[in-house]
């Protein structure tokens, strides 16, 4: 017998007091949970993620399109970043006021390629108020998973409103399972050494939040 | 300190030991306190927490009434993704496939994210025999693993270890392992970490392999969950091209859906954030992006033995967010060692001895390792009643009955020659004796007086034989105990 049914069979023996008709998931499972943790406006949503995003030790800035090449440009500046990583199908216009060099992601490149690299600016796929948290999908303005853990210092994009949502149900429901996603609020941490926090150990030590609307 | 669990003396002897330990003391007290306290603040912010709580409560019962549907739809789609899936009947099998598919890869180191499951199991060392080398990358296991020790709690694993001590173990050991510590390197916390940041990226950026285990798993989509604060899941979980992740059959959610009870009640329970740093989830494998190849190595290892048990099977909701721990009073003073398990605190009171059976002295003695205050049971998110199956359990103990051992079923001897009561009488003594330990439960206890168990602690009734017993659930533990011990001496 292989393992696999083995397993199965202990399962089923084991469930032997569990009824044929039993509760089905729908009626076992209630949903009386709330969809969203109090009333907001569309404003006072996204005020609530940049006070959350700042409670976790991102660095939050707020502009509108125009103001974002000029915002940007400052910020690698201030950073003395050189080489900047860049998704494929991040927005030309984005980095367009920076004197930085451009650094295609390809497969190729080695995890220590990108290592050498002094930051990244990608998009975001939707960013949840309620907990801080920007949520990266892997679309093209977002790029593969590991361009976003090895550089150290990660410029992310959230065009508001649009990609903000209140609640983690609410995140869920825009995100395809299919795709891998990451989840970030706030920069990698530690609290291993006596409860101490510590920012960053292996992901970015700085993420900064860039708002625009 | 030896690696292993193994041969470890029984709970009362080792708690003992341990509530000597000042360090340990000072440690213990101060990590769960601060945690305990944030955590209440983290979960008062949700208005709907109750329901949250159920609805985890509820998710995870359905699930394992169906286990076998939802572990066969799950492996349907993890294969539909890309993935392949392999099922492991106990540690053995599971390391054995471990070890083969490391090999299969040709290479002879794997870097690894925290994971309970394969310590369960002693993958480590199973893979150190055939050659392989596993670097724990989780700050806290790098400092166990360094400090050849063992892991005291599920979320920090090396809370009983300071600041200083860690300092130290970095500076005489990181240099066997790989990149030594700088010199100088002093014992603050910021400096620690960047001395294990450097050590471990240089495994990361030139690891083949990563190994893993789940949060969740998501049978509907074939999806798993990572979450984690540092960062080093996501190196292991994307920078190798072979991934292999060992999770326990009960890790299981049906839907997508599901998730958003659990990354809710999750962070909040342990580590008292609104959301963890990261969180990782990957359905298959991704072209360009992260690992090629994806294996799922399903662990029973004792699981089906504990879903037989009626009373029993709800542990296996839990989702290790360790707030059990921090709230309980025998945990507090005793510390993780002295449960002889990679499973600590209340959970582990009751998750060992059903994994693993009551047939040594240690799990026979953990049922008692707690003073059935009700804390533990107030604090999880999944609602699992601890009280109840430490009950439960040490009615098993003492009186016998039938349990289910590998998928058999077997009738259980009660303790011979009353071993079993003498050990529980022992770690009652130890702990009712400790005024601070009976305060702390008791204050708890009044508060909690609903949530207690409907019946009578088991070996209450067997001692209730030979001695004059009231019922026990009428009168505090503490009186009772006080009146007993001061009416006959206390039993030997
Ligand atoms: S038993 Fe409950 S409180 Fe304890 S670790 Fe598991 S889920 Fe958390």
């Amino acid at each position: 017998m292989s393992s696999r049914e083995r397993i199965l069979g202990r399962v089923r023996r084991a469930l032997a007091d569990v009824p044929e008709d039993d509760t089905p998931y729908e009626r076992a499972v209630v949903r009386d949970y709330l969809r969203e943790h109090g009333g907001r406006t569309v404003e006072q949503t996204v005020d609530l993620l940049a006070e959350n995003l700042a409670d976790y030790r991102a660095v939050v800035h707020r502009t509108d399109a125009d103001g974002l090449p000029g915002l940007l440009a400052g910020l690698l500046a201030a950073r003395g970043a050189s080489t900047v990583l860049v998704p494929p199908g991040l927005d030309e216009g984005w980095l367009a006021a920076a004197g930085v060099t451009r650094v295609a992601d390809r497969a190729e490149s080695t995890p220590a390629e990108l290592d050498r690299l002094d930051s990244v600016v990608t998009a975001c796929a939707v960013a949840v108020a309620e907990t801080g948290t920007i949520v990266l999908d892997g679309s093209p303005d977002q790029g593969r998973r590991r361009i976003t853990l090895v550089p150290d210092h990660h410029i992310c994009v959230v065009r508001v409103p649009d990609q903000v949502v209140s609640s983690v149900p609410q995140a869920l429901e825009r995100l395809d399972a299919a795709r891998p996603l990451t989840w970030i609020s706030g920069p990698s941490a530690t609290s291993d050494i006596e409860l101490d926090r510590v920012e960053g150990v292996h992901g970015p030590r700085t993420l900064e939040v860039v708002l625009v609307g | 300190m030896s690696g292993t669990f193994v041969g470890m003396p029984a709970f009362p002897a080792a708690a003992r030991d341990a509530v000597r330990d000042t360090t340990l003391r000072g440690n213990l007290r101060h990590a769960t306190h601060t945690i305990r306290a944030k955590r209440a603040n983290a979960v008062a912010e949700l208005a709907d927490w109750a329901e949250l709580r159920e609805a985890g409560k509820r998710i995870k019962d359905h699930t394992l009434r169906h286990l076998d549907h939802y572990l066969v739809r799950l492996e349907e789609s993890v294969t539909a993704a890309g993935g392949t899936v392999h099922w492991a009947a106990d540690a053995d099998e599971a390391n054995r496939i471990v070890t083969r598919l490391v090999k299969e890869t040709g290479e002879s180191e794997v870097v690894k994210v925290k994971s309970m499951a394969t310590q369960e199991i002693g993958l480590n060392e199973a893979l150190e025999e055939e050659g392989i080398r596993a670097y724990e990358t989780d700050l806290a296991e790098l400092i166990v693993q360094l400090g050849k020790d063992r892991p005291s709690h599920i979320l920090v694993p090396a809370i009983h270890r300071n600041r200083g001590e860690i300092r130290e173990i970095f500076a005489r050991e990181m240099g066997e392992w790989g990149r030594p510590a700088p010199d100088g390197l002093t014992d603050t916390p910021a400096e620690l970490a960047e001395a294990a940041r450097l050590h471990l990226r240089e495994k990361f950026l030139r690891a083949k392999v990563g190994i893993s285990g789940a949060n969740f798993m998501v049978a509907e989509t074939g999806t798993l969950v990572v979450v984690e604060s540092e960062g080093n899941g996501r190196m292991c979980l994307t920078l190798p091209e072979t991934l292999i992740s060992v999770v326990g059959i009960e890790k299981i959610v049906p839907t997508w859906q599901d998730l958003e009870v659990f990354l809710q009640t999750l962070p909040r329970s342990s580590t008292a954030e609104r959301m963890n740093p990261y969180t990782s989830t990957w359905t298959g494998t991704t072209d360009g992006d992260g690992p090629r190849t994806f294996h799922l190595v399903l662990l029973d290892n004792g699981r089906t033995d504990t879903l037989a048990d009626e009373v029993g099977r709800q542990a296996l909701r839990c989702i290790r967010c360790s707030a059990c721990l921090n709230v309980c009073p025998v945990y507090e003073r005793a510390g993780g060692h002295a449960y002889g398990s990679v499973y600590p605190g209340p959970i582990g009171a009751i998750l060992s001895p059903q994994l693993r059976g009551i047939g040594s002295e240690i799990d026979a003695s953990l049922p008692y390792a707690s003073s059935l205050c009700g804390a533990c049971y107030e604090v999880c998110p999944v609602a699992i009643d601890i009280p109840e199956v430490l009950v439960h359990l040490r009615e098993r103990v003492v009186e016998g009955g039938q349990v289910t051992r590998a998928g058999n079923k077997v009738v259980l001897q009660p303790a011979k020659g009353h071993a079993a009561e003498r050990a529980a009488m022992r770690a009652a003594r130890w702990a009712f004796t400790r005024p601070g330990v009976l305060r702390a439960g008791q204050r708890l206890a009044s508060r909690t007086r609903r949530v207690h168990p409907r019946t009578l602690p088991g070996p209450g009734r067997a001692w209730s034989g030979t001695r004059d017993l009231p019922p026990v659930p009428a009168e505090p533990f503490r009186d009772w105990w006080q009146r007993t011990r001061n009416g006959k001496g206390g039993a030997r």
